[in-house]
């Protein structure tokens, strides 16, 4: 069985010093151990960013690929080999701006991957300029009055849009955070863990001090069942998505047990020759 | 050699009634082609099917037409000019009039009187193809086994009055204009043929090439490729997934790449734009990609339903930084089937994105082709070099360098799944163990090594191709469905003419080219486009001198092989001055 060092390269991690990514590198480590997922069979597709790094310190097969775009890589690969575990890993910028489109189709699509947003509300690879996330008023190089947009809410547009699992963690809060990617590893569709992890160099605004005294733990809440669809909703929005914990999930088959004729067996494992009969089948389509 | 077309309002089923004429003729061992001109409207709007039957292989339409079947008047003023001493046969219904300046038999039958009387005016286009049958002079029994066994599952009132309204449309020719039948087509050649286009020949390529995922977004006129395999891939335990954007498709196709599968995406111009950055990651990273561009009239929304061949140079240098492209153009449905196959082999074996050239007519034009053309068993899979699960456990834990300098720069690869195969591919400049590095040493090796993987590739494909005399006076050269154009075009020159085409424009048969053309006295460029880019880039290798001359069209409209012989004609005769 796979252990925390077998999921780890001999990379030293390149973020700032106190950049909340670190932990959630160390929490999707162990929740890895904790599936028993094995390097060999785990994939992790990065997107560009500070975050976008994290493939390089997880030993497994990683796909870093192009800004924005590492959800529908995620699907290729998941589609090519449905045996591996797939995760996907990136920025607010790389998925909430850029990748958006990719984001609202996944969620609909449902095929079994697991998206771990490291969300800092800021740009933290180009140096400091507003993200989709960051709040009104929000000041950087590109907004030096002050943000004038309204910051999305990923939360609610996934449990809007279809998500069938959809939950906010911190990186400070390990436990918390690799319980809910272990759960989202293990949930039988696209599983959205959108992660608090502060950028300490660009955004003085939204600080862990901040995070600590607003954020509510739903872990704290009996009452609170993560399987209504417009409860979780409201709590959302009542709370400004200031939550964490396991928002909103419901039992779900995944995108790639839907496909028309599609096998068990990965595409990568199949004999890709046609026998006669099958290609004759198909040429008679044309008569 | 005869040319039939069918005119009236888009979405009048036109296609269909062209089809049943194609298919039967096909059938009965003739060659035929069809060609739709269709305008960017779903319904209304002018649209025409014309089918050339023939003893030979056809690739292209022609100015002519023998007999043209309208079923409104607009039909007659767009098309009557094409009827030299031909037939028309119109609908009485709309009172037809035949210009006075038409050399052309104007027949009338109430086609849509005739349909009521069988039940349904859904029967006019099967009473017009009876009707066209025996204008043909072509048996009637063909025509109602079609139309039986095309309906059968539709239930036996449905094939009961298709076959009526074929057998009254052929009859009341038969009995009303007997005198007029003047055109007779030539013997049948029996063979195994079946009526398919570029776009059906590129999708059955991809499954016979190992192709099990197609991830793509609709555009006219690469849709096609994606609706074909739609429908075929559960046979083979395939998928197609119907993207949100060109971007996702693109890198979808890159992740699956990167797992191990054969996968692909099919556009047009404007989503290869959208696909250029990740066409460089698929070449960095050195993942196999196969995606093909079905060139359409641009920029932009352009002329999304008219020919063009102006995508060229983007395929090749449309990406940022340099990076490795390799462009396959096949010269015809069959060619279009080799390649597409082909592609997937030379992207898995040499690890990169393979883009693939053809153009609206090639892809959408449907033409009889040999059975024995169309083998899966005929396109063997190579596989990539890779490290097997024993190899990399002998190996041991971290050892493994996926992006290896290797002799030709082709670095054995592990799959996801394997053990000890782990590693990283990035985008951003890496060493030899996928590492992330910007080590000036490093990135010279690293950007030699995927470039030098273009000469294995030059070393496996005849990428310009020659048909024709030993000496000849005129070369014509040409791409993707200019080619078959050409090959009719040279069979109505007087003069030793040759055709000579593009298979690979990158990486570019230079030497080949040179050799093919070294004989010819005059050269003609012919292609869609108006920056002349396939002389442009015969330039920048290198060929070009006084023998030179270029063609190009980009009206939006195929050339016609009647044009090309226009063009050509006067060339023969300075030379032969001289
Ligand atoms: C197509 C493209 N546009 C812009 C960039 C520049 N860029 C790199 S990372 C980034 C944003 C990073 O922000 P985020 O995704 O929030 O990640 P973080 O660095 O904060 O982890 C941008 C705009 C790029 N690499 N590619
Ligand atoms: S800039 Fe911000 S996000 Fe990037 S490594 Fe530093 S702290 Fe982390």
């Amino acid at each position: 069985m796979a252990t925390l060092q077998d999921f780890r390269t001999n990379e030293n991690a390149w973020w700032c010093p106190g950049c909340g990514d670190f932990g959630v590198l160390a929490a999707m480590q162990k929740a890895l151990v904790a599936v028993h997922a094995n390097p060999a069979t785990t994939a992790i597709v990065a997107g560009i960013g500070c975050s976008g790094k994290i493939g390089n310190y997880i030993n497994s097969y990683n796909l870093h690929v192009t800004h924005g775009r590492t959800l529908p890589a995620a699907l290729g690969i998941k589609l090519a080999n449905r045996d591996l575990m797939v995760l996907v890993a990136g920025g607010d910028g790389d998925g909430y701006a850029i990748g958006m489109g990719h984001f609202m189709h996944s969620l609909r699509r449902n095929v079994n991957i697991t998206y771990v947003v490291m969300d800092n509300h800021v740009y933290g690879l180009t140096k400091g300029q507003t993200s989709p996330t960051s709040e009104e008023g929000f000041k950087t190089k590109t907004t030096p009055q002050g943000s004038i947009e309204r910051p999305i809410h990923p939360l609610m547009l996934a449990v809007s849009a279809g998500g069938t699992f959809v939950a906010q963690g911190f990186s400070s809060w390990q436990p918390q955070l690799a319980s809910l990617i272990q759960k989202g590893i293990e949930h039988p569709g696209f599983s959205l863990i959108n992660v608090i992890s502060p950028c300490v160099t660009y955004n003085k605004v939204n600080t862990y001090d901040w995070y600590k005294k607003n954020l509510q733990n739903l872990d704290d809440d009996p009452t609170y069942q993560p399987t209504d669809r417009s409860r979780a909703l409201t709590r959302l929005h009542e709370s400004d998505e200031m939550v964490t914990g396991l928002i909103y999930q419901e039992a779900s088959t995944p995108y790639e047990a839907l496909i028309p004729g599609f096998r068990e067996t990965p595409l990568v494992h199949q004999d890709l020759t046609v026998d006669e009969t099958t290609w004759n089948k198909i040429l008679s389509t044309l008569e | 050699m005869l040319a039939w077309k069918i005119g009236g309002d888009q979405g009048e089923g036109i296609d269909s009634t062209g089809d049943v004429l194609a298919r039967v003729a096909n059938h009965m061992g003739y060659y035929v082609y069809g060609y739709k001109h269709f305008s960017s409207r779903i319904k209304g709007g002018h649209t025409n099917y014309k089918v050339r039957i023939a003893t030979t292989r056809v690739e292209a339409t022609t100015r002519h037409t023998d007999i043209l079947v309208a079923l409104n008047q607009e039909t007659i003023h767009r098309n009557f000019h094409e009827l030299e001493n031909g037939l028309l046969l119109a609908d009485s219904a709309f009172k037809p009039v035949l210009p006075e300046s038409a050399s052309a038999h104007l027949l009338t039958l109430p086609l849509t009187e005739m349909a009521k009387s069988i039940g349904s005016v859904m029967m006019r286009n099967m009473v017009a193809v009876g009707a066209s049958a025996a204008l043909l002079q072509m048996p009637v029994a063909p025509f109602i086994d079609y139309v039986t066994a095309k309906f059968e599952k539709k239930g036996e009132a449905i094939v009961a009055a298709n076959r009526k309204a074929v057998e009254i449309g052929y009859q009341r020719i038969v009995d009303e204009y007997a005198a007029l039948l003047t055109f007779k087509l030539e013997e049948p050649v029996p063979g195994d043929r079946l009526v398919i286009s570029g776009s059906d020949a590129i999708a059955l390529g991809a499954i016979a090439g190992g192709c099990r995922l197609l991830c793509g977004y609709p555009i006219t006129p690469a849709t096609e490729i994606m609706e074909s395999l739609a429908k075929w891939f559960p046979l083979v335990g395939g998928a197609v997934v119907q993207m949100e954007d060109e971007l996702g498709s693109i890198t979808a196709v890159i992740g699956a790449g990167f797992a191990g599968a054969r996968a692909m995406t099919s556009t047009s111009g404007p989503g290869i734009s959208l696909m250029q950055e990740a066409i460089g990651l698929a070449s960095v990273t050195e993942i196999p990609a196969v995606i093909v561009d079905t060139q359409r009239g641009g920029p932009s929304t352009g002329m999304p339903t008219k020919q063009e061949q102006s995508d060229l140079l983007a395929l090749l240098n449309g990406g940022h930084g340099d990076t490795l492209r390799v462009v396959l153009t096949p010269g015809s449905v069959e060619e279009s089937f080799e390649d597409a196959a082909e592609a997937f082999n030379l992207a898995e074996q040499f690890q990169t994105p393979v883009l693939i050239a053809t153009d609206l007519s090639l892809s959408l034009w449907q033409q009889s082709v040999e059975r024995s053309r169309l083998k899966a068993s005929a396109q063997p899979i190579r596989h990539s070099a890779t490290f097997s699960q024993e190899d990399l456990l002998a190996l041991g834990e971290s050892a493994f360098q996926r992006y290896r300098l290797t002799d030709n720069g082709v670095s054995p690869r592990s799959l996801p799944g394997e053990i000890n195969g782990q590693y990283l591919a990035t985008g951003v400049e890496h060493g030899p163990s996928g590492k992330v590095s910007e080590d000036p040493v490093n990135r010279i090796q690293m950007m030699d090594k995927r470039l030098s993987k273009l000469e294995g590739i030059h070393q496996m494909r005849d990428g310009f191709k020659y048909e024709g005399p030993m000496e000849p006076v005129l070369i014509l050269v040409g791409i993707g469905s200019t080619v078959g154009i050409l090959r009719e075009a040279a069979t109505h020159l007087p003069a030793k003419v040759g055709v000579a085409w593009f298979r690979t424009l990158s990486p570019f048969p230079t030497e080949r080219v040179q050799s093919v053309l070294a004989p010819a006295r005059h050269i003609l460029v012919v292609e869609q486009n108006a920056l002349g880019q396939i002389r442009q880039l015969m330039t920048i290798h290198g060929i070009a001198d006084s023998r030179f001359d270029s063609y190009l069209k980009y009206d939006g409209v195929p050339f016609l092989p009647e044009e090309v012989v226009d063009r050509a004609t006067p060339l023969l005769n300075t030379l032969e001055v001289h």
